[in-house]
Formats: C-alpha cells, sequence, structure tokens
C-alpha cells in the first residue's frame, strides 16, 4: 500500500495567551490516501480554515505532527518549506488570489518559475492547463476583465499545473454565484477522476455532497468522518 | 530561477503599475534634480563673482585721488606715475599705468556714439589691467610719445559704430579730432550696470591733447610683479607718494586712496564660500525631504505589495527570491529616476536661472544620487524583507 498523502495527528492550534486562549484547532488526527476526493465541513469558527492553511504549509501548527506525502513538514526549513508548496500543494483560495494585473497565463506561469522551469516549456504547461479547465481562450486576459468563475478556474489551473501530490481548496465557491460553482466544480470533478488527491473545505451541503468523504469539524474536532457515494449533479450525471 | 528571470519578474512588477512605478520615479528625479542644481546655482554664482574680480586684474593696484576739483596739492600727476616707476624705491612695481578718461563721443560717417569712458594710458595698461585687444593691435609706447592719435575700441563701439564693417584703420572723429582705430578690445564680461565693453582706449598723451588737458590724472594703475607681491608694492606705492605729497607718517587720512583688486577678491570669494555652504544647507535640506519622499513612496509602494507577497510565498517563492525581486525593483526605480534626474539637472543646467549661470559640482552629482539610491535600496529592501519573512498567512491577511 503506498504512503497516504496527508498524515496528521493530533494537531493543535493555540491563538493568544491566557485568559484569551482560543483552540482554534483541539487535536486533529486525519489521513487522506492518493486519489481521494475530501470535503471538510463546519460552521464558522469550527477551525476548519485554520486547518486548511497548516495543510497548505502557510500556517504552522502549535503542536502535533503533519506529514506531507511522507515528508514531515514541520521540520522543515523555509527554502524546503517554498519548495513543498511549490511541489507537493497545489493551493485554492476563496478569494482567488491572483496576481494583479498580470495575465492569466502568466498567473499559471508562476508556479513553474519558481520551479525553475524553462520559459517556453512553462508557456505550454500553463496553457495546458488553462486548456484543462477550459480557459485556453482567455489566457491573455488580466484578472479584472475575467468573471469571478473565471478568475477561479485560473487559480485552480495554477494550483495543478505544477501537478501537486495534493489540491487545497478554502472555501473555492464561497464567492461564486451558482453558475460558476458548478463551473469549478465539475473540473473539480474531472481532475479527481483523473487521480488528482483533493481535500477542500466548504459550508454548502451541495458541493460537500459531491466529494467521496465529508468530514465535520466542530470546534477544532472532528465529529463526523464519512465515506458516500458522490452525487454527480446535473448533465454530468451518466 | 535564474537570476536572469527574477529581473524579468522585477520589470514585469514596474510595468504592470506604470502610474506607480512614474511616479515614484518622479519623486527620486525631483529629488536628486533639486539638489545637484541647488548646488550648481550657489557654485555658479561663486564663479561669476570671482571671474567679474579677475577680469580686473588681480596683481595690480589702483591709485586714486580722495581730493575735490582737481587742487594741485593732493591731485595725481603725471610726474608721480613716473616717480613710481622706481627700481630703487619700488622693486616690486612691474609697470605703472597713468590713466585720465572722461566721456566722448566718437563719430564715423555720419553715425556717433557716446563712449563711457575714453580712456587715456599707456601700453602696459592693456596686461596690466588684464584687457587683451581682439583684433588689430594696441598702441606702442612710441605712439605714446608722439602723441598719435590711435585708438582702441571696445566691442559695444564697434558694433555701433561699424555694423558689418572691419573697424581697423577706419578714421573716427573724437573731440573734433581725427583718430585712427587701430584695434578692437576682446569682449570683457561686466562687472555692473556700466557696460565695460563701451570704451575706447587711446595715448596718454593724445587724449591729454584732444580731451582731458594736462590736468590732474584720473588714477594710476600699478601692476605688481606677481600676484603676492601685491602687498609689498601698496606699501612702496605709499610711501613713494607719502613722500611725494608731503603726508607726514602719522596723518590719519592722506589724499590718495589705494583700491587691491587681491583684497577685494578675497574678500568676495569669502562671501561666495558663505554663499556656497548656505545654498549646501538648502540643498542638504531638499536632499532630506527628497529622501523622505523615496522613503514614503517605497513603503507604501511594497507595504500595498505584502498580500501579492503572500500569494507568491504560497505559489512556492522562497523568501531569497522575493527578496531579489523587491530589492532589482527598488534599484531599478532609484536608479533609473536617479540618473532621470541628473539627466534633468544637466539639461537645467544650461539655462541661466535666476540670472546666474550654473555650474555642475560633480560631487553634488555623486552625492544626491549616492544618498537617493541608497535611500531607495533601503526602504525598498526592509519592507520586503520583512514581508517575505512573514509567513505566507499573515501575509495573505496583511490588510
Amino acid at each position: 500500500m503506498s504512503r497516504p498523502v496527508l498524515d496528521v495527528r493530533d494537531l493543535k492550534k493555540i491563538y493568544g495567551e491566557g485568559e484569551a486562549t482560543v483552540h482554534a484547532l483541539a487535536g486533529v488526527t486525519l489521513t487522506v490516501e492518493r486519489g481521494d476526493y475530501v470535503a471538510i465541513m463546519g460552521s464558522s469558527g469550527s477551525g476548519k480554515s485554520t486547518l486548511m492553511n497548516i495543510l497548505g504549509a502557510l500556517d504552522v501548527p502549535s503542536t502535533g505532527t503533519y506529514l506531507l506525502d511522507g515528508v514531515d513538514v514541520s521540520k522543515l526549513a523555509d527554502r524546503q518549506l517554498a519548495l513543498a508548496r511549490n511541489r507537493l500543494i497545489g493551493f485554492i483560495f476563496q478569494a482567488f488570489n491572483l496576481i494583479p494585473r498580470t495575465s492569466a497565463v502568466a498567473n499559471v506561469e508562476l508556479p513553474l518559475a519558481y520551479a525553475g522551469v524553462k520559459p517556453r516549456e512553462r508557456r505550454r504547461r500553463a496553457l495546458e492547463a488553462l486548456d484543462v479547465v477550459g480557459l485556453a481562450d482567455r489566457a491573455r486576459h488580466e484578472p479584472n476583465q475575467l468573471s469571478g468563475g473565471q478568475q477561479q478556474r485560473v487559480a485552480v489551473a495554477r494550483a495543478l499545473v505544477t501537478e501537486p501530490a495534493l489540491l487545497l481548496a478554502d472555501e473555492p465557491t464561497g464567492n461564486l454565484d451558482t453558475r460558476s460553482t458548478e463551473d469549478v466544480l465539475t473540473v473539480f470533478d474531472q481532475l479527481n477522476a483523473a487521480g488528482r488527491t483533493i481535500v477542500l473545505i466548504t459550508h454548502e451541503p451541495e458541493v460537500g455532497d459531491r466529494t467521496k468523504r465529508l468530514i465535520r469539524l466542530v470546534d477544532g474536532r472532528i465529529v463526523h468522518d464519512v465515506r458516500q457515494t458522490p452525487v454527480l449533479a446535473g448533465r454530468h450525471a451518466q | 530561477m535564474t537570476f536572469y528571470e527574477v529581473v524579468r519578474f522585477a520589470l514585469r512588477g514596474l510595468s504592470a503599475n506604470k502610474l506607480r512605478t512614474a511616479l515614484t520615479m518622479l519623486g527620486i528625479l525631483i529629488g536628486v534634480a533639486s539638489v545637484i542644481l541647488l548646488v550648481a546655482v550657489g557654485n555658479g554664482s561663486a564663479k561669476a563673482v570671482s571671474d567679474r574680480i579677475e577680469a580686473l586684474g588681480t596683481n595690480t593696484i589702483t591709485v586714486m585721488s580722495t581730493g575735490r576739483g582737481g587742487s594741485s596739492s593732493t591731485a595725481l600727476t603725471k610726474d608721480m606715475a613716473d616717480a613710481l616707476a622706481d627700481p630703487v624705491l619700488a622693486p616690486d612695481v612691474k609697470s605703472v599705468s597713468p590713466v585720465v578718461s572722461s566721456s566722448a563721443t566718437v563719430t564715423y560717417e555720419g553715425s556717433d556714439h557716446d563712449v563711457n569712458s575714453f580712456t587715456g594710458t599707456t601700453p602696459a595698461w592693456f596686461t596690466a589691467s588684464n584687457t587683451p585687444v581682439g583684433e588689430g593691435a594696441a598702441f606702442t609706447a612710441d605712439d605714446e610719445a608722439q602723441a598719435r592719435r590711435v585708438v582702441v575700441i571696445g566691442q559695444t563701439v564697434a558694433e555701433e559704430l561699424f555694423p558689418g564693417v572691419d573697424p581697423i584703420d577706419k578714421q573716427v572723429t573724437v573731440g573734433g579730432a581725427l583718430f585712427t582705430v587701430i584695434g578692437v578690445l576682446e569682449e570683457k564680461s561686466s562687472t555692473g550696470i556700466q557696460d565695460s565693453n563701451d570704451t575706447a582706449v587711446a595715448p596718454l598723451s593724445a587724449v591729454r591733447q584732444v580731451l582731458t588737458g594736462y590736468g590732474s590724472l584720473n588714477s594710476i594703475l600699478v601692476e605688481a610683479a606677481s600676484s603676492d607681491k601685491v602687498d609689498a608694492v601698496q606699501s612702496e606705492v605709499s610711501t613713494i607718494l607719502n613722500q611725494k605729497l608731503s603726508v607726514s607718517d602719522n596723518a590719519t587720512s592722506t589724499p590718495y586712496r589705494i583700491q587691491n583688486a587681491s583684497q577685494l577678491l578675497e574678500t568676495q570669494s569669502e562671501t561666495a564660500d558663505t554663499f556656497t555652504t548656505l545654498l549646501g544647507a538648502v540643498a542638504a535640506i531638499s536632499l532630506l525631504v527628497g529622501g523622505i519622499g523615496i522613503t514614503n513612496i517605497m513603503l507604501v509602494t511594497v507595504t500595498e505589495r505584502t498580500r501579492e507577497i503572500g500569494i507568491r510565498k504560497a505559489l512556492g517563492a522562497p523568501r531569497r527570491t522575493i527578496l531579489t525581486q523587491f530589492l532589482i525593483e527598488a534599484t531599478l526605480l532609484s536608479v533609473i529616476g536617479g540618473a532621470l534626474g541628473v539627466a534633468a539637472a544637466l539639461i537645467g543646467s544650461h539655462f541661466t536661472i535666476v540670472g546666474v549661470k550654473p555650474v555642475i559640482v560633480p560631487s553634488s552629482v555623486g552625492l544626491a544620487l549616492g544618498v537617493s539610491i541608497a535611500i531607495g535600496l533601503f526602504f525598498g529592501g526592509l519592507p520586503a524583507s520583512r514581508a517575505a519573512r512573514l509567513r505566507p498567512i499573515d501575509a495573505l491577511r496583511y490588510e
């Protein structure tokens, strides 16, 4: 059996000191296998965003271990951490976080540039990734010329262009209307079908229903962890 | 990621926000250009002052009478001038030029011109007073001895009377007598309101015959052997004159006045130094203000992009790459802005500013450029390195 992509043990994150102490995460243990499609749900303040940021190596836990593709992230120095973010993780933000005034294709190329890929190869792979999300014809557009759904799909292309072991999405549809949500989720379905591991957080049940595994977080603890048959929506149902 | 690519990233970063880039550069440009120009104006005016004094001749003294109405006991005479050219009593005197002058009307073929100072003197005057002849020649000692009616005219006179005509060997009428123009003086910088090119110089004997008569001299120009002998000459001259005019040794005032050009120069250059110091202070303040401007815009620019730094870190940019990109951006901004500032200052220095022709001081260019680049790098680099050290999530949440 291959090693899990994500292996988190007794993760805790504590903010503040003394009486103002907040346990954002109160001991989370979680394993995600390769090819899985996981939704983490919970009300606001349940610690799901904190968990996501730690999983994306954007933040560090107070205690606990986090193995990403077998590598202990907490023991990495800045340079190796940058490498891990670049090679192992594709992160999709709720607020898209594209670099402003920079074309879609240049945004998608960015992780490849930091990975040291040659410009010609970079352009080719970036256009491929844009093609996957169905935006090959918008490559030259700047973020402010794209709709929210299109921006998020550019962000998805940027996350998957380095072919990371893990795609993390922090409320990817939180800022999108129903149609754009559908577009983005379709891309996720296709990516997962192609074998990508995806972990996303959401508070929308219909988004959670589309995944293979549903985790509920309450007050920094996992209270519910079930496998489910993904509901394939509308026109994509076979 | 190669250095070349980081440079391309920096260029893209700059071109992505053209207005901000242009404004930052403008701030640096103004800071650098104003410092260089201010110092250049100060330096230029100091130079102008010393040039004017040097034009008077620095190793000469001028003896003038303080008496009124040419009373015979106090007037300067040709006899006194001759007495000053004494190799025994006044060994440091190189030449003595008695000077008479008056205003006169010069006429040539029906057109006339009022010459401000029609001077009669000896040939030594040309070198002593630092008034070289441009075209033609000066008159000789022989001309002076024979009282030949020859004249050397200033540029203004030549332009007024002989527009488009070579004035040499033409005959002009002065005070009813005919003078032959034998030379034109080189153009001289004016010392004040008076046009120092509006002049004519003729042999002393001829001028006395025709214009002034054989009364007293207006002044005596005494040239020292070298500029460090000027003070010695001054005391020698006063000794001889005291004897001639029978002034007692303890008299409080003399009937003559000695003007020492090198003293004048010293005083003036001290004034000019003070002026330069003052402008230097103004320049330092404007450098400081310009520097604060650069600091401000750099801090704002980088702080505004903290979020962008967070995104780049989340995508796997190492700290060093981010820092390099922002440092290159800051360097390009300050170097290009500074270079444009130097260019603006160099162009500006070709124009006369408030009546002064600026003269660039090379060290001010280096200083202004160096300080603004250092400030740009420091205040561009510091916040960038702070942001690059942040955890990505903190940089992303930065508002």
